[in-house]
């Protein structure tokens, strides 16, 4: 037990070491300052040649949001396109079919919103071709879409009023080639080398030492693997994802796979602190993340350590925990790390099934994705933590009766209201499509017996998981849920995309608003909001707002289910 | 939104090249010098492939040592775990009967020896590893049906397992076999 702990600390104190010369590095790279990678800049001066884009044109905050909607469209159908005709296009070598609209509907968005929800297995519901030109690419694109947006708001924090944001695409190139696409080289080269797979051959056909015939799905597995995590995405290649033994193939690949995906979300916070010059607030930043995450991670690593009490009982050995779900390489403590690492941060990717795991432990996952900003995605991690911020800086200055004010602008009823809108729509839309599911399946238990793997309250669990991480552009799922269904597909495919460009739009137009206004140096009638106090006002807004909200919904499922079973 | 759109399909295009032919092609290269040029590593015994290295197989011969409960049955071409929530009473039947099974086809092991990763299916159904302790358990089945002194058996796990500093230790089943083939 003593180095399966060692093992995550390990982990996590070598993403802190990485992630702070990186921040350095994205806070240079965005201020367009001398950096490492600068002899790439042909490379992004003919990407912007070949496209007719002009990257030093400064844009609006609503010119940024209208270029980055009218890309993503582009990308939606030109996922929804090639997913439904898969089947008749080439590189397809196991003959997979092309998918149903519904499911074609869902998986584009899915992909599109950086939340990889997956209704499919890979190995058996997508051709390579899918698998590169829709898969791949929407992880490298959605990434950087993300980022570019937290840039934005970057810009217009400055101490400065201005309407002039810096370029979109500049922000977005400059997210690919300076940091996903080394970044991602790095990656899979290095899980190449552990044994991941990286080809184009089909399925292997073979016959076992026992003498059992089996075919062994392989594909350009290292290449997708690497983007999925560094940026966020969490979509597998396999059905199993980062459990599957060829995805993540040993402890090693999974400590990899695991600071990959920790990483950006870390170095963002960092940057923000370079990039304005305010380690302080930075620091602050940080602190209530690290210490939401240590709060969610610490009861999961020690309740799937303790194992299954109904399994403890058979009278087994159950040393290393709670196995159900888990693959011996990696034990229950890296598993454990990895599920709550994967749910504050809205990667989703799992190397467990998290439907197997302790029912405290499903609500800490949860809890990740409710509150949705402990260091959260890439670039929108920051952004849903910032709309927090304004609603801290809000309350707070009521409260002593100052101006509320953040970085010398005055915060006012228009981008507080934004602010709200946005915190509120994240429960909004998990409760009621929630308790809309809940409704049809008691309304017609026998129709719709397919949904739930478990009955009882780990079945509402499933329901609330899967629309928790639709709204938290999360992706990892209770698996048990039979959600390949027009239901399914199409309700939590319309809450993925309100869930996606709401919290962009939202942030970035207060940030924009913001950066218009006059900035007043800050003096003794100032709330500094770079304080540990400012920081336990933040995290009582976000434990009112985003936790206690969803306390009763939680009293029902893992709760309920909880003292069921010890 | 007219002003942005045909800029956006052509960056598009560019970025199709870039990040799903030349990023491709770059880690597809640089895999060829990876073991088995990037398709996976292989195990061959008497000049067969049998399985994979990192892909859990089947065995239900006694002779063998089984790899954990799968939910998939091992097969390759899928890969999914059992999804059952922990306080599932159709579950907790399952790894009941699990155990009886297996107390069955060891006679001499008791209840407590049994780790639970022998009753509990793992998250891919292709975990191709066990704890020393799983293996262990089966060591007088498998020398009894091998005619084999138990020792030597012990000696052959004690070979294959891998340790680690920072993870749990563990044994491949499919080399372990292999090896037992080879003895």
């Amino acid at each position: 037990m003593i180095n399966e702990l060692l093992g995550i600390g390990a982990i996590y104190f070598l993403t802190l070491v990485l992630a702070l010369p990186l921040g350095h590095y994205l806070a240079r790279v965005f201020k367009g300052e001398k950096n490492l990678l600068d002899f790439l800049r042909p490379v992004e001066s003919s990407i912007f040649r070949l496209s007719g884009i002009d990257a030093r044109r400064e844009m609006s905050w609503q010119q940024h949001l209208v270029a980055l909607l009218t890309i993503n469209l582009v990308w939606f159908l030109l996922a929804m396109l090639v997913l439904s005709t898969q089947g008749s296009l080439p590189l397809n070598p196991d003959q997979n079919p092309s998918m149903s609209p519904d499911l074609a509907f869902n998986t584009a968005i899915s992909f599109l919103v950086n939340c990889n929800l997956q209704h499919y297995s890979g190995e058996s519901g997508l051709s390579y071709l899918s698998q590169i030109v829709v898969i791949t690419f929407l992880q490298f694109v959605s990434a950087a879409t993300g980022i570019a947006a937290a840039v934005v708001v970057f810009n217009a924090l400055q101490t400065r009023a201005t309407d002039k944001l810096g370029n979109f695409y500049n922000y977005f190139i400059k997210s690919l080639t300076r940091l996903l696409l080394p970044g991602s080289l790095l990656v899979a080269l290095l899980l190449a080398f552990n044994g991941t797979p990286m080809t184009l051959q089909g399925k292997q056909e073979l016959v076992t030492l026992q003498g059992d015939s089996v075919a062994v799905s392989r594909g350009p597995v290292a290449a997708m693997v690497a983007i999925k995590e560094l940026g966020t995405n969490g979509g597998g290649f396999y059905g199993a994802n980062s459990a599957h033994p060829l995805e993540n193939p040993n402890y090693l690949t999974n400590a990899i796979e695991n600071i990959a995906l920790v990483i950006i979300p870390v170095a963002m916070v960092f940057a923000l602190g370079f990039y304005l010059n305010r380690r302080k607030l930075a620091l602050m930043i940080f602190g209530v993340m690290t210490v939401g995450f240590v709060v969610l991670l610490a009861p999961t690593v020690y309740y799937e350590l303790q194992g299954n009490p109904a399994i403890s009982h058979l009278g087994v050995n159950q040393a290393l925990g709670a196995l159900e779900g888990k693959e011996m390489r990696f034990g229950a403590a890296a598993s454990a790390y990895w599920s709550i690492t994967n749910t504050v941060i809205s990667c989703g990717s799992v190397n467990s099934m998290h439907d197997s795991f302790m029912p405290l432990s499903g609500l800490t996952q949860m809890l990740g994705m409710m509150t949705n900003a402990f260091y959260g995605g890439c670039g929108v991690g920051l952004l849903n933590f910032f709309a927090y911020l304004i609603i801290a800086v809000f309350i707070a200055g009521l409260m002593v009766g100052r101006t509320p004010e953040l970085l010398g602008k005055k915060i006012e009823a228009r981008e507080m209201k934004i602010a709200i809108l946005v915190t509120l729509l994240h429960p909004l839309l998990i409760l009621a499509g929630t308790a809309l599911t809940a409704h049809l399946y008691t309304g017609n238990p026998q129709e719709y017996a397919g949904w739930l793997a478990n009955p009882g309250y780990h079945g509402f669990s499933e329901i609330l998981y899967e629309f928790t991480s639709s709204a938290a552009n999360n992706g990892s799922g209770f698996e048990g849920l039979g959600d390949n269904t027009p239901w399914w597909n199409i309700s939590t495919g319309v809450v993925l995309l309100l869930s996606r460009f709401l919290p962009i739009i939202g942030p970035v137009a207060i940030a924009g608003l913001l950066a218009r206004k006059k900035y007043v140096p800050e003096s003794a009638g100032t709330l500094p909001a770079d304080t540990a106090t400012f920081g336990v006002m933040v995290m009582a807004v976000i434990v009112i707002i985003a936790a206690l909200a969803f306390f009763p919904a939680l009293a029902l499922g893992p709760i309920a289910e909880h003292f069921s079973l010890y | 939104m007219k002003q942005h759109l045909l800029p956006a399909f052509r960056l598009t295009l560019v970025l199709l090249v870039v990040c799903c032919l030349i990023y491709p092609a770059l880690i597809w290269a640089g895999a060829q010098l990876a073991p088995n040029s990037g398709q996976g590593e292989t195990i061959s015994h008497r000049s067969r492939v049998v399985g994979y290295d990192n892909v859990g197989q089947k065995f239900t011969r006694p002779e063998y040592f089984w790899s954990r409960p799968s939910a998939v049955d091992y097969n390759s071409a899928g890969s999914v775990g059992s999804n059952k929530g922990p306080s599932n009473h159709e579950y907790q039947a399952t790894v009941q009967a699990r155990l009886d099974t297996f107390l069955l086809q060891n006679p001499g092991v008791t209840k407590a020896q049994v780790p639970a990763e022998l009753i509990t299916a793992s998250g891919s159904g292709l975990d191709p590893h066990l704890s020393p302790a799983g293996a262990a358990v089966q060591v007088a089945r498998v020398a009894r049906a091998r005619q084999l002194d138990a020792a030597k058996v012990q000696a052959l796990v004690a070979q294959h397992t891998q340790h680690s500093l920072l993870g749990p230790d563990r044994v491949n089943v499919l080399r372990l076999n292999v090896a037992l083939d080879e003895l």
